[in-house]
């Protein structure tokens, strides 16, 4: 019998020589892999500018990381999927009519100054995809807000005219052609506009199954709800975030309606319609810029919810969720140090110090 | 005590799930390992000050005679683990990576290897402070892992009271089953031994704390016990890292050990079910400590087993007891969640290692990983069983901020479970980032008192 390892051979490593299998890249995938569905619907509900839309957001971001990785001299990271995640995001919370030139240079925005910026993944403050679309809000507020309706006839042939806009132009008016493709109970006003400006407050059915205008992939909460339950179950998303920006959104709601009924709609609709359920699912779970702290996490989402609804209500613009998770990203940090938790035999003198 | 057993009772909160990797020793008996041609014993075995030799070289020593004397109080003898001749006494490789004095000992491979006892003592009739130094002479310390003198552990200071004896019998790191097997064999001994700390430190009860992947020990303890109750068995749910003794004492008793401080500034003594399963058998005998069961194994072994092994036993030729089949990757003293890889196999076996885990080649855990920025996914906080931040003690460790690390994140705090390690997505070493910051601390702090007495 022989144990042939010479001495200089075995390996000197530290403990722990244990690791899990999960890794960065095996998250992101999963994250990827829960937006297809919201995708797929887009696609059915909007057609090829929806699918177009979305092509180009991805691509944008991709190639912004890799052009950025070489300027910066570093290893190209695209192959983690994050920049991917964000490019979906960015064309999802957009409306699907949007210019494709525009997305793009939100994709670069997004990507380039959201996260590259930064240090890149690890390292941005904000939600890329929703810098990028905060930029594009302030760019474009007229392309940024023009809706159309969901299951125009010939989607699937025939893109929405102001898809195709050439760079640096304005978008043709939609009207017209709106008036042609639309389907009878299909309206492009957004359930959100529609309460906002005509007081008239949708069914919670259709918000939760989605055949609705709004942006290409936010429409459907019932389908965001199933996606977000995937990453849940298999513990690549925090569930806590969400659930305390729901219902938090919920409770404010609630208490507003209670006041005036008259003036706001029930609470079930302010969780079901515009962009929250995309954006507590899948934005505000970002990582990155979320709270780590157990406390932290629960207070970051509560006060998500509640800027929501507040810009809802008593703000000039229809829709908050942007604003509402770009601020709680800017609180982040200050959470976490404001919510260490209390260690394992921490002693009274220091509490009192603290 | 009624809110926190509402709450999921006794379980340990934090912590994480590993693969235990026991199956392979869990059901196979102790066996004796041969005695290797050369035992190499250290000086420095465990925590306080090194032994000083009493014997010189060339001479004939008796399997179980004091080979090296305590150097005061904190420090233990050695006994020989064999009789034969003392080689020399020179440096030896030890498992720290440096070198380190040893004494050389070759066993005759003809002697009957019968062991000199002392005389026998009646622990009924002794005092407590007859048995700790009884203890000390025994060179009995903590064989869980942490190798600290038992006697010292005995000894509190004035005005301090224990009311209440944990017997470690958790055993939650993957591959080991030394204790497991201690256990299930020699529960007589186990419950002896813990009486007589008991009666050391004048604790009036005891619990023994056993992860409920061996119930087999479980029921071993209780059968033992009889219808005693000083001493109560518990089975608690297999978690990481529920053996480390803060851990532990929370589980069992609800209480905490305030940060820097004891088990005995709470009233609580931690003690590891094989070190008092060797005192409840040397004690009465008064012999000394020469062996102690090591669960030699892992995937690259061909016959994995838990071994009565002498100590000063090379790695080398453990492993080639236990049929070591291939080209080896990595070895690693004690379990694979806290254990140091050895960097020789020529490292002794001492009395602090359980267990020695030997990784081939084509192991999985041979293959290096990338290492991604945090993404502050807050794995580890989640897993950190003392509440710590590892993410941010790792960001901070990044930035080379250590002063930092120690007022406001608590570093010193950390015990290098490696959860945080275990758990990170991005492979980031954080385990390894928090020993250099102490060390960074440390030295840092040795400069400012040598510029402050200059």
């Amino acid at each position: 019998m022989n144990v042939p390892a010479p001495t200089p051979e075995i390996q000197l490593r530290t403990s722990p020589h244990f690791h899990t299998s999960r890794s960065v890249s095996m998250i992101m995938r999963n994250v990827v892999y829960a937006l297809l569905p919201i995708c797929a619907f887009s696609v059915w509900l909007f057609g090829i500018s929806a699918l177009a839309s979305l092509a180009a957001g991805a691509a944008s971001c991709v190639l912004t990381e890799y052009v950025a990785c070489r300027m910066a001299g570093r290893p190209a990271s695209v192959g983690d999927f994050s920049a991917v995640i964000t490019g979906l995001l960015l064309a999802l919370t957009l409306p699907p009519g949007f210019p494709l030139w525009m997305t793009a240079v939100g994709g670069v925005i997004a990507v380039g100054l959201g996260k590259m910026l930064f240090g890149g993944l690890g390292f941005n403050v904000f939600n890329p995809a929703l810098v990028g679309r905060a930029f594009l809000q302030a760019a474009f507020p007229i392309a940024i807000t023009t809706y159309t309706p969901a299951m125009a006839v010939n989607r699937f042939v025939e893109f929405i005219p102001a898809t195709l806009t050439l760079p640096f132009t304005r978008p043709p008016e939609l009207a017209e052609w709106i008036q042609r493709v639309r389907v009878d109970a299909f309206s492009s006003a957004t359930p959100l506009m529609m309460q906002k400006f005509d007081h008239v407050t949708t069914e919670v059915l259709p918000l939760f199954l989605g055949k609705v205008a709004g942006s290409a992939g936010e429409t459907s909460a019932g389908l965001i709800l199933l996606c977000g339950a995937y990453l849940i179950v298999r513990k690549f998303m925090d569930w806590r975030i969400p659930a305390a920006m729901l219902s938090s959104a919920f409770l404010v709601g609630a208490a507003f309606h209670l006041a005036a009924p008259a003036q706001y709609p029930n609470p079930l609709f302010v969780l079901f319609s515009g962009g929250l359920m995309l954006g507590a699912m899948f934005m505000a779970t970002d990582m990155v810029a979320s709270p780590v702290t157990p406390l932290g996490v629960w207070i970051y989402g509560a006060l998500m919810g509640l800027i929501t609804v507040v810009i809802r209500f008593l703000g000039g613009l229809p829709e908050g969720v942007m604003y509402a998770i770009l601020l709680g990203n800017a609180v982040s940090p200050m959470i976490d140090n404001l919510t260490q938790p209390r260690i394992y035999g921490a002693r009274k003198k220091e509490k009192a110090k603290a | 005590m009624g809110l926190r057993d509402l709450f999921g009772g006794k379980a340990l909160r934090r912590g994480v799930h590993v693969p235990d990797c026991k199956d392979l020793t869990g059901r196979l008996p102790i066996r004796r390992l041969p005695f290797a041609p050369m035992l190499v014993v250290p000086l420095s075995q465990h925590a306080g000050a090194p032994a000083i030799p009493i014997v010189r070289e060339g001479q004939e020593v008796v399997r179980g005679e004091p080979i090296a004397k305590a150097n005061g109080f904190v420090s233990v003898p050695m006994h020989a683990p064999a009789t034969g001749q003392i080689e020399r006494i020179a440096p030896a490789p030890s498992a720290k990576g440096d070198l380190a004095p040893a004494i050389y000992l070759k066993p005759w491979p003809s002697a009957s290897q019968e062991i000199l006892y002392g005389a026998p003592q009646d622990i009924e009739r002794m005092s407590p402070a007859e048995i700790i130094a009884a203890v000390q002479e025994t060179g009995v310390v903590g064989l869980g892992g942490a190798a600290f003198p038992t006697h010292v552990k005995l000894k509190l200071p004035e005005g301090r009271k224990v009311d209440t004896v944990l017997v470690n019998g958790c055993e939650c790191e993957p591959y080991l089953t030394t204790d497991h097997r201690v256990m299930v064999e020699q529960p007589k001994e186990v419950l002896h031994g813990a009486r007589i700390v008991m009666k050391a430190i004048g604790a009036g009860r005891g619990i023994i704390g056993v992860e409920d992947n061996k119930m087999d020990a479980v029921e071993a303890l209780r059968t033992a016990l009889g219808a005693a109750t000083d001493i109560a068995v518990e089975a608690v749910p297999a978690k990481y890292p529920q053996g480390a003794e803060k851990m532990l004492i929370r589980v069992l008793l609800g209480r905490e050990v305030p940060s820097g401080g004891l088990p005995s500034d709470i009233g609580v003594g931690v003690f590891n079910v094989a070190t008092l399963a060797q005192l409840g058998e040397l004690l009465p005998r008064r012999q000394g400590l020469i062996e102690r069961v090591v669960t030699i194994t892992g995937p690259a072994l061909a016959k994995p087993g838990n071994y009565l092994t002498a100590l000063g036993t090379p790695l080398r030729w453990a492993l080639e007891q236990a049929g070591c089949k291939e080209d080896l990757a990595s070895v690693i003293l004690g379990g694979p969640m806290m254990g140091p890889a050895a960097g020789s196999l020529e490292v002794p076996v001492t009395k602090g290692v359980t267990g020695i885990v030997a990784f081939g080649r084509h192991d999985v855990n041979g293959r290096p990983r990338r290492i991604y920025p945090c993404i502050r996914c807050g794995a580890c906080v989640d897993a950190c069983p003392l509440h710590l931040n590892p993410s941010r003690l790792g960001t901070l460790a990044r930035k080379e901020r250590y002063e930092e690390m120690e007022t406001d994140f608590h570093l010193n705090d950390c015990f290098e479970c490696g959860c945080c390690s275990y758990v990170c997505p991005s492979n980031i070493p954080l385990v390894q980032y928090f020993r250099v910051s102490k060390q960074m601390n440390r030295e840092r702090k040795a400069r400012e008192r040598a510029g402050a007495n200059a």
